[in-house]
């Protein structure tokens, strides 16, 4: 059971056996706000409270509107699932770069407490509460006023959630608890004792490694509270580096210890636009090789970034900060996105927040770097940075001949070639995970009946009318017991000449279906090979040759 | 003991320089299956170079050619076949989980599509049905060039490209075996592939080849006059040589 802080809204820090006592000689966290807006991605598609909305990324759920989640529809569903659950659902395409473009005035006006506000990612921005806490008269006061403000922006549709603890993890956590009226502030060096009951799911929300919290989970290590009691050294030696972020985390410190650091001038990459670019996709273009040639400048120190600013300098002397922050490391893919949903925030924001001059110098600033030694990429210069690539090739593509053109194979089960493996949508399947329905042995059962392997390189889309005869130029058929009226001399494809037969075998009857009326088809395939060496898979239906498909 | 620091680095920084990876050629082409290593000059298939298959068993030679690149782990498109037994390419070897297929584009969007799947795939395989423009062959060209991609033709118009590929291979020959009269089914087949090209490939030789053998498996013929159907064995095992 998570303790829950009412009104009082401050959660009691308890001495706990739980808590190593190594934890005492670590630095502490950094203490942290979180504003969180909870269903972000319903609100910034600018659904109306109270009407039931899923968004979707490659057909399965990703967020879910109050009103949808009142229904039974939960995260991680099939389109079909959720609009069978509720048919009235409103659907809406996942744009990450809506949700950044929505989230900025939300941003722009937490500027009012601190400078120093980061974007975790778009719905959730975090600050130290060093200074503004001081100022404002205690973290609950901050608190307080921070809500009141993020509430101001984002009403009526959506509401804003605050939490204070040690470190962005706590008071995240801390931040989805709370009410929205209602801030939760962790008291400090209470955070442990807050974090201990939370289940070890949590941790899914900063890390990516699925595999490690389910490997907990299955070792009996179900709340953080358990994995922050095993010995750093034993987490380390056992689940290597993503382990011990984890594991950090759990204590209640910050995830990345004392190698985050500022780095040496130098690192930045900057550029200048001439001319002025006023429209997204032109500083776009920009802001890919810059950050790109800003992560290949890190990977060559061996560094990987944790935060980086973008600054934006306008014709007109206007400076545009802003910082954006990952638990793990930004890839230059990641980077490149946040640069590209920022400044889309700022050249289609509101008319009061709109720089009024186009933008002419473009900086990237690595704030806070690490030793790179999380993500392993493919030995010759990575294998997911070519995954990236494909992606981006099959939206273009998509883009061009519309988002059906592009289809990905799938094995079915079945008798005939065509049959057996099926074209999907790529858009209805995430090809950054591994498919194994793709693979040739994912049909186990039997199909009896089946046409002998080697396929076929063609299969018909549409089979081609055949004439088949026999020595006599008599028609061949097949009887009802399935044996054949005569044996195939001469064969003409399509209307063209008489070839004729070297070898056949057939006819191999196949009743399919024969339990459903409409789609019951009764049909003998034969294979044969001609004069000129080609060989074809031939059916007959109700007396009619086709051709289905070539060897 | 003293240790001559600066010295010992000299010697570390020579030897970190001799280790250093180069650029070998074998980075420069794609893997291919065993047999098909006979087909094609090199190692493998020549990043940034076109490929023709043409003739009767030309999608069957294109898919057995991308297969060897495609179980190494890199993505395929097809564009436009829709008739592509894909069932073949797997059984050949492709890896499906990495195949991508695109529908037919007009003629007119042929080349942008195909551009842009040069810029991520390793391999783009198309049929083109039209003539394609020089300007778009050039842009292809110079793509797949800067980016190391493989464009591979299989099968289409044989005179689609104003300028030959690269590499041609033309199936003039193919027996399967097998099939009797009334009895049997399909189980191997025998191919004779004629590779003619420009560069090392510019001397025409022929090429006989399982596509698929009597297991399943793509192998070269052991020309062999005691057992008419032969044991396929791999290439590794017979030094290939160059003939006509």
């Amino acid at each position: 059971m998570i303790p829950r802080s009412r009104a009082g809204s401050v959660v009691q820090a308890v001495p706990d056996g739980t808590t190593s006592p190594r934890s005492s000689r670590e630095p502490e966290a950094e203490r942290t706000l979180v504003v969180t807006c909870p269903d972000w991605p319903v609100v910034a598609a600018g659904i109306p409270v109270g009407e039931p909305a899923v968004v979707l990324h490659a057909n399965r759920v990703v967020a879910v509107s109050q009103a949808a989640r009142e229904v039974g529809v939960v995260e991680g569903l099939r389109r079909r699932e959720a609009q069978g659950r509720c048919p009235e659902i409103t659907l809406v395409d996942h744009d990450p770069a809506r949700d950044a473009r929505a989230f900025e005035p939300v941003v722009l006006a937490l500027e009012a407490l601190t400078p120093r506000l980061e974007v975790t990612h778009p719905g959730t921005c975090a600050f130290a509460t060093r200074g503004p806490s001081r100022y404002f008269g205690g973290d609950t006061a901050l608190a307080e006023r921070a809500g009141w403000i993020a509430t101001g922006v984002v009403a009526p549709s959506g509401t804003a959630q605050v939490g204070v603890a040690d470190g962005a993890f706590a008071a995240h956590l801390a931040a989805r608890q709370a009410e929205p009226d209602e801030p939760v502030v962790v008291t400090r060096r209470g955070t442990p004792a807050f974090l201990a009951p939370h289940p070890v799911d949590t941790l899914v929300l900063i890390t990516d490694r699925n595999d490690l919290v389910d490997v907990w989970r299955r070792l009996g290590l179900r709340t953080l509270g358990q994995l922050a009691a095993l010995d750093p050294a034993d987490v380390l030696a056992r689940f290597a580096n993503d382990g011990v972020i984890a594991h950090r985390l759990a204590r209640g410190l910050d995830s990345h210890p004392l190698d985050a650091r500022r780095p040496a001038p130098g690192l930045e990459v900057s550029a200048e636009l001439d001319p002025p670019a006023e429209r997204v996709d032109t500083a776009t273009f920009l802001a890919k090789s810059l950050a790109d040639s800003l992560h290949e400048g890190l990977a060559r120190r061996g560094l990987a970034c944790t935060r980086v600013v973008v600054e934006a300098e306008t014709e007109h002397g206007e400076t545009l900060v802003r910082s954006w922050r990952h638990e793990g490391t930004l890839s230059a893919g990641a980077i490149a996105d946040r640069v590209r949903w920022q400044l889309d925030g700022w050249l289609s924001g509101a008319v009061s927040v709109r720089p009024t001059a186009g933008i002419s110098r473009l900086s990237l600033i690595p704030d806070e770097v690490v030793s790179a030694r999380g993500r392993q990429l493919g030995f010759w210069g990575g294998e997911t940075l070519v995954d990236e690539r494909v992606m981006r090739a099959i939206a273009r593509v998509q883009g061009v001949l519309g988002i059906d053109a592009v289809t990905v194979p799938e094995r079915r089960g079945g008798r005939s070639p065509g049959e057996q493996v099926a074209r999907i949508p790529a858009a209805a399947v995430d090809l950054t995970a591994s498919r194994p329905g793709a693979s040739l042995d994912a049909v186990a059962g039997p199909w009896p009946g089946r046409v002998p392997t080697p396929a076929p390189a063609t299969v018909h889309v549409e089979p081609l009318p055949v004439e088949v005869v026999d020595a006599y130029d008599r028609p061949v058929g097949v009887t009802g017991r399935g044996t054949a009226t005569g044996v195939p001399a001469r064969v003409a494809i399509a209307g063209r000449g008489w070839a004729p037969v070297t070898a056949w075998a057939g006819p191999w009857p196949a009743d399919e279906r024969w339990w459903d009326l409409r789609r019951h088809r009764r049909r003998a395939r034969f294979q044969v090979t001609l004069a000129d060496g080609a060989a074809h898979l031939l059916a007959v239906e109700s007396g009619r040759w086709w051709l289905e498909a070539t060897y | 003991m003293p240790i001559d620091a600066p010295a010992d680095r000299l010697a570390l920084q020579a030897l970190g320089d001799r280790a250093r990876p180069h650029n070998l050629a074998e980075e420069r082409v794609l893997p291919v299956l065993p047999a098909i290593g006979g087909l094609v000059p090199g190692t493998g298939l020549q990043r940034g170079a076109s490929v023709a298959t043409t003739g009767p068993a030309a999608r069957s030679l294109a898919l057995a050619l991308v297969a060897g690149a495609s179980a190494g782990g890199s993505w395929i498109a097809v564009v436009g076949i829709p008739s592509l037994g894909l069932l073949a390419a797997a059984e050949l070897g492709v890896n499906l989980e990495r195949t991508v297929l695109i529908g037919s584009p007009e003629p007119s969007a042929w080349g942008t599509v195909v551009a842009a799947l040069l810029d991520a795939f390793e391999v783009v395989v198309v049929s083109p049905e039209h003539r394609i423009r020089p300007a778009d062959q050039r842009r292809l060209l110079a793509r797949s060039r800067e980016r190391g991609a493989v464009l591979v033709q299989a099968g289409g118009r044989p005179d689609a490209w104003p300028e030959a590929p690269e590499l041609r291979l033309t199936v003039v020959a193919q027996s399967w075996r097998g099939l009797g009269s009334g009895h049997g089914h399909l189980q191997a087949r025998r191919v004779t592939v004629e590779v003619t090209g420009r560069r090392q490939a510019a001397r025409a030789r022929q090429v006989e080849l399982w596509l698929p053998g009597p297991d399943g498996r793509i192998a070269l013929v052991v020309t062999s006059s005691t057992t008419p159907i032969a044991q396929p064995v791999l290439a590794s095992a017979v030094p290939l040589q160059e003939v006509g």
